[in-house]
């Protein structure tokens, strides 16, 4: 039986990951507690989307042990998708089908009750500021809105964990600083969030804890209210030896 | 500066969103109902756009005239190759649907969307098999309708759509599961055909087989074998995929 009375909403201990010859993730130890907010940063190729891919149950471990919600992955797989919402820099929609058409889908594939769906839909678009779009085709949606549907389709199942991977990824600076309005109002409601992005700033002023990944492992990680904010540019050329950072 | 609000109002917003995680009664949705659920996205996607469906029916119409007008065939050995024509031209369209149906899924991402689904992986293999089966059915009848006026020979038998939609059936079935194997790879469009075509060729065989001996009217016994050869060639397929999609799609 999983220990759901863990403190610990996500609880990653010795995970590594190997493609072919190339080790990726190289002994990870994480943990986010329940309702937390954690800040995942890292160069490209540190090993971020290739954790959350692991944590979404897309992707099997080489070795260690990961649980979210005290379910342990890859066994029990089918209870903690049913605990996920993720958003990634790709919109995870069709493009061909309506906003209200999309989210009908995943609330059927969620086994959303029936009489639920239409009223969970247009709570969740109303959340997005989508309702008014949500009978055009997704196709017409710029990136910002597109981004702010992604929200919606994986706050839809009312999920207890958020992964997001790199969600601000070809945003303008309107689109962006939605985003960031919309993902205050999602931490606030309880969810433990764990959020991988390279805005540094953005990343520090959403979250509970920072965490630094370089080289498939946690080399930094520490609460916001322990951090200078000032400091953090340096701080994280330091961890990762990046040359220039925002 | 954090994104949080006051401690208090956090904690029970933190004590909700941990009930909902333990609150996890039925981890995966109704099997039959998620199937349900990919096959009419699939339709309505494909209702709006059109795309599959145009290509096929294009494609369709170009291979008739073509074999219409190069085979100056007289009665009797339009009998004899018909059937020939009619699954040549089945399978070739059919795979145009096949190459395109998770490999769209793939470009956009939105694969990850259903693997992250509560959902059995199988369930997501024959919702997107139901979906491919009605579009090579709809390519098929129309392509009778075509064979029956250009080759003037009545294909609308009931024991002929019986082996059409027992062919399509184990066709859609083995190509849903190489195309999921092939999405991957760069080359996919030529992948694809390659791995597809050795595969498929008991169920062409048999398909056109029993086809031509339904047309030129023979007795149960010549057409008997090559039907009961499709459907156990159906179950095997169908069998191989349930087993084998999860391993197909995992990383």
């Amino acid at each position: 039986m999983p220990d759901r009375d863990a403190a610990e909403m996500i609880a990653v201990q010795g995970l590594t990951k190997v493609f072919g010859i190339n080790p990726v993730l190289r002994g990870l130890d994480l943990s986010v507690a329940h309702g937390e907010f954690v800040t995942l940063l890292g160069p490209n190729g540190s090993g971020k989307s290739t954790l959350l891919r692991i944590l979404g149950a897309l992707s099997r471990p080489t070795s260690g042990s990961v649980r979210i919600g005290g379910w342990e992955l890859p066994k029990e797989a089918d209870f903690v998708r049913r605990q996920l919402g993720v958003v990634s820099h790709l919109p995870l929609l069709y493009d061909t089908l309506t906003a209200e058409e999309n989210l009908y889908f995943f609330a059927r594939l969620y086994d959303m009750p029936s009489e639920q769906r239409a009223e969970r839909i247009r709570t969740v678009l109303e959340r997005v500021g989508l309702w008014r779009r949500a009978r055009d085709v997704v196709r017409t949606y710029s990136r910002g809105m597109l981004q702010r549907l992604a929200i919606a389709r994986a706050i839809l199942p009312d999920p207890a964990v958020l992964l997001l991977d790199e969600p601000y990824t070809g945003l303008d600076q309107d689109a962006a600083a939605l985003l960031d309005d919309l993902l205050r109002e999602v931490a606030v409601s309880g969810r433990t969030v764990l959020m991988t992005t390279h805005d540094l700033r953005r990343g520090y002023l959403l979250a509970d804890r920072v965490a630094i990944l370089s080289r498939g492992k946690i080399a930094f990680d520490q609460p916001t209210s322990a951090i200078d904010p000032g400091a953090l540019p340096s701080l994280y050329a330091d961890v990762t030896g990046a040359a220039t950072v925002r | 500066m954090s994104a949080r609000g006051d401690s208090t109002t956090k904690r029970a917003d933190v004590q909700a969103a941990s009930a909902r995680a333990v609150k996890v009664r039925r981890p995966v949705t109704p099997y039959w109902r998620a199937v349900g659920a990919i096959a009419w996205k699939d339709l309505r996607a494909e209702f709006r756009s059109r795309e599959l469906i145009n290509s096929m029916l294009l494609f369709t119409l170009m291979t008739v005239m073509v074999f219409s007008l190069a085979l100056e065939l007289d009665a009797e050995a339009r009998q004899t190759t018909v059937a020939g024509v009619l699954w040549v031209t089945i399978v070739f369209a059919g795979l145009l649907g096949l190459s395109r149906s998770l490999a769209s899924e793939k470009d956009k991402g939105s694969l990850d969307a259903l693997l992250l689904a509560p959902i059995a992986r199988s369930a997501l293999f024959f919702g997107k098999m139901f979906g491919n089966l009605l579009f090579v059915l709809v390519i098929a009848f129309v392509l009778m309708v075509l064979l029956t006026v250009m080759f003037n020979i009545t294909l609308i038998h009931p024991l002929l759509i019986l082996l059409v939609v027992l062919g399509s059936v184990g066709f859609t079935t083995v190509g849903t599961l190489l195309s999921s194997m092939s999405v991957h790879a760069r080359s996919r469009e030529t992948l694809l055909p390659i791995l597809l075509m050795p595969v498929v060729l008991p169920i062409v065989i048999s398909a056109v087989r029993g086809s031509t001996a339904v047309l030129n009217e023979l007795p149960s016994e010549d057409w008997m074998p090559w039907l009961q050869l499709l459907a156990l060639a159906d179950v095997i397929y169908i069998a191989a995929s349930y087993a084998l999609f999860d391993f197909v799609v995992e990383e």
